[in-house]
């Protein structure tokens, strides 16, 4: 970009940057406000986390220096992705996440955009299952109890928003029914679902519902945590989903009846294609939230990647080392949420100049 | 709106109806009712046969006995020889504690972040931008968490942190300083009150005067004077309200208020997520404002200031406040999250007596509903709000 003739180049780039910083005498005083704070934290963070950091070793080489001790982060690094997971089938969960981002990253890419890619997951995700559970094609069966780390965040989100996103589609629709009963249906369940925090309807999930079932029929809890997260996800999703579906104007609809569509032609054909499609960004905002929800499931023990790290700091061979296991997670979540907002943005910025 | 003449007709209804629902419609309904009506039933049946096999009965009766949960922090008198009912009130009200106090903290600072996030100094500007994204781009658990392990990190009560003066920072929470709450202090409060009040009244006159002969005159001066004034005045009748200053005396503090760790890590957590959030709608809604309001306000001849208050803040307030209003509800509900530090909310409460009477589904309804309740109220309390500042169109 940079190297664009109608871009000023870095060092002239750099002098307006440090010119608006000294432009009059109140800039010249917040900037150096600024300096200072930067002064105050920065060079003992620095310290803290490179400089005088352990880099290797254990817990005895941690404690004998003064920084940060991410030889623990490297110790638990195969376990905060897999979890307890059985060491010799620790391939699966790899494939798994491997798929996974090629369907992410393949996702991502507007080219493959249309009803190949719908297709593709929905063979993936049941793929994934399979691959994690076991139990069919030689694979031996594997508790979803014992899942652990990344890899059951990634089951949680992908399932989550799999399965939510058409039903959020169904609420939305609902919501703006022209049958009453249905419409009060899905504003009730769509208010009610967001009224409330995620972790109560996953205490539901975990302590409620297995009391609503029949006597005798269990269902297995990390089925019950995807439902509850999938409510969740539905609901705040057709939120979005609704907004796209008033945003386009009225003349759609009464063209699509004057075309004689039925209702489900004129949806599928006419409405939602361009309903969904303003709204992505919207989407890819709200699924960021959603994803950082996951960490929710630590209330109700199902072990994903950030409460696989709490576990870790309870090793008996490593204690006292929060701080350090804390700033790896926040790491490993502000990449892939930033990407993500990035990604937003970007198709946000697309969309607007293809408006023009 | 449909189109019966046309060849390619779609299955029309039945019957037709007023209103153009047809019978398919109605149908359609009385299905969803049915299964709805099932699944209830079923769940209730279900619900009965369980709770009956573990020897429980669906019911409120168990609020009135002795709940025995230890609660470390409570606003109102409470010990664990009191009713679930008394310790779910005290988890409700711990819980509306660090939503209140939260609020305000986050819209403060939110408000100042968004108007930095906004200057011409690019240092300020590209700081501010960082802390947003940070905060923003990772889970509010994490983030709780992180402040309780630092805040336990702090050095012990004999060697606090003492960054202000009367302010202690140590591994059992914060220690402020707070007024005696006396005679001398309600006196001083009621001055205050007082002076706000006739300010307001001197504001009101003002406008009415402006609306007839267009003078204008500040009420600034005499408003300042009347609301420093009266709790002065207040102070010489019935003396100066007292401070209760905390002082370290043997292994403990004296004096003053306590912020236990868990509140005080709960509190600090969700204030900075939430203004980074508020920055952002702050910012937003400011931008909003079209540039040649700015330049017609400023052809005006109108000060800066002026301008900011009477012009800008008024049209950025109406984008601010609908998305402002679910900032505050997700505060609210992100409170719950104390669970996981261990600070005694209304769900941690409910969560100790769910595992002690085994009612859960009576204590999951309970705080389901006081949640959803909180969230009613708050979207109609700030929907009122911004009736009063939206447009009002003849």
């Amino acid at each position: 970009m940079a190297a664009a003739p109608a871009l000023p180049g870095l060092a002239a780039r750099l002098r307006a940057f440090v010119a608006a910083c000294f432009a009059g005498p109140v800039n010249t005083l917040i900037t150096l406000g600024c300096l200072g704070l930067l002064a105050l934290f920065l060079p003992p963070f620095v310290n803290w986390a490179l400089i005088e950091a352990t880099w290797s070793g254990t817990a005895a080489t941690c404690r004998a220096g003064n920084g940060a001790c991410w030889a623990f982060v490297r110790e638990k690094f195969w376990f905060s992705i897999f979890g307890l997971y059985p060491f010799e089938e620790r391939w699966r969960p790899a494939t798994m996440l491997v798929i996974l981002v090629a369907m992410v990253v393949a996702s991502t890419i507007r080219r493959f955009w249309n009803r190949w890619l719908l297709l593709a997951w929905a063979v993936a995700a049941p793929a994934m299952w399979i691959l994690m559970q076991g139990g069919l094609f030689g694979l031996p069966y594997v508790q979803t109890r014992l899942w652990g780390g990344l890899a059951i965040t990634g089951i949680i989100a992908v399932f989550g928003l799999a399965l939510g996103y058409p039903l959020s589609i169904l609420l939305a629709l609902g919501r703006r029914s022209s049958l009453p009963l249905l419409r009060w249906f899905c504003t009730a369940l769509i208010e009610c679902i967001r009224g409330v925090p995620l972790i109560s309807l996953l205490f539901m999930a975990a302590i409620m519902v297995p009391l609503f079932l029949p006597q005798g029929v269990t269902v297995d809890r990390l089925i019950r945590v995807l439902f509850a997260y999938t409510l969740f996800t539905a609901a705040y999703m057709a939120e979005v989903v609704r907004g796209g579906l008033q945003a386009i104007p009225r003349g759609q609809y009464e063209a699509a009846d004057s075309l004689g569509l039925t209702y489900w032609q004129k949806m599928r054909l006419i409405i939602l294609p361009q309903a969904l499609t303003i709204t992505i960004p919207a989407q890819v905002n709200t699924f960021i939230g959603l994803f950082k929800d996951t960490t929710l499931v630590v209330v109700i023990g199902v072990f994903d990647f950030f409460t696989t790290l709490r576990a870790a700091l309870g090793d008996p061979n490593w204690l006292g080392f929060p701080t350090e296991a804390y700033v790896y997670a926040a790491t490993v979540y502000f990449v892939l949420c930033f990407a993500m907002s990035r990604y937003s943005l970007a198709l946000e910025r697309r969309f607007r100049a293809g408006q023009r | 709106m449909s189109s019966s003449s046309l060849p390619l007709d779609p299955p029309r209804p039945l019957i037709p109806l007023p209103g153009g629902q047809g019978l398919r419609g109605i149908l359609w309904q009385a299905v969803l009712v049915i299964a709805l009506l099932l699944l209830g039933w079923s769940i209730y049946h279900n619900m009965q046969a369980n709770m009956a096999a573990r020897g429980l009965q669906f019911g409120f009766g168990f609020l009135g006995r002795s709940a025995g949960i230890p609660i470390g922090e409570s606003i109102i008198p409470y010990t664990p020889a009191d009713t679930y009912q008394r310790a779910l009130t005290v988890g409700l009200l711990n819980t509306l504690r660090v939503a209140v106090l939260g609020i305000l903290l986050c819209t403060i600072l939110g408000v100042l972040l968004g108007i930095a996030r906004l200057s011409s100094n690019p240092l300020l500007r590209g700081l501010v931008g960082a802390y947003i994204e940070v905060i923003r781009n990772t889970p509010l658990v994490l983030q709780l968490v992180f402040w309780h392990a630092i805040v336990l990190q702090l050095p012990s009560v004999r060697q606090a942190l003492n960054p202000l003066p009367g302010v202690y920072l140590s591994q059992r929470g914060v220690k402020l300083p707070v007024f005696v709450a006396d005679q001398a202090l309600f006196a001083c409060l009621a001055g205050f009150a007082l002076g706000l009040l006739l300010w307001l009244v001197l504001a009101w006159r003002e406008r009415a005067r402006q609306r007839l002969s267009g003078e204008r005159r500040s009420t600034l001066l005499p408003g300042l004077l009347l609301t420093a004034g009266l709790p002065v005045l207040a102070a010489a009748i019935f003396g100066a309200p007292r401070w209760d200053w905390p002082q370290l005396a043997g292994f403990n503090f004296e004096g003053g208020v306590t912020l236990s760790p868990e509140f005080f890590a709960l509190l600090l957590g969700l204030v900075l997520y939430t203004a980074a959030f508020v920055a952002e709608i702050v910012r937003a809604g400011i931008q909003a404002v079209p540039k040649g309001q700015w330049e017609a306000a400023r052809a005006l001849g109108l000060p800066r200031g002026r301008i900011m208050r009477l012009v800008i803040l008024p049209q950025a307030l109406r984008v601010i406040i609908p998305p402002l209003t679910s900032q505050y509800l997700n505060l609210t509900k992100n409170s719950s999250l104390a669970v996981v530090i261990g600070y005694p909310d209304l769900v941690s409460v409910s969560n100790t007596s769910i595992n002690q009477t085994g009612q859960a589904v009576e204590v999951i309804l309970i705080f389901m509903t006081v949640y959803l309740l909180i969230s009613l109220f708050t979207s109609l309390l700030m929907n009122l709000y911004n009736r009063a500042v939206a447009l009002k169109e003849r």
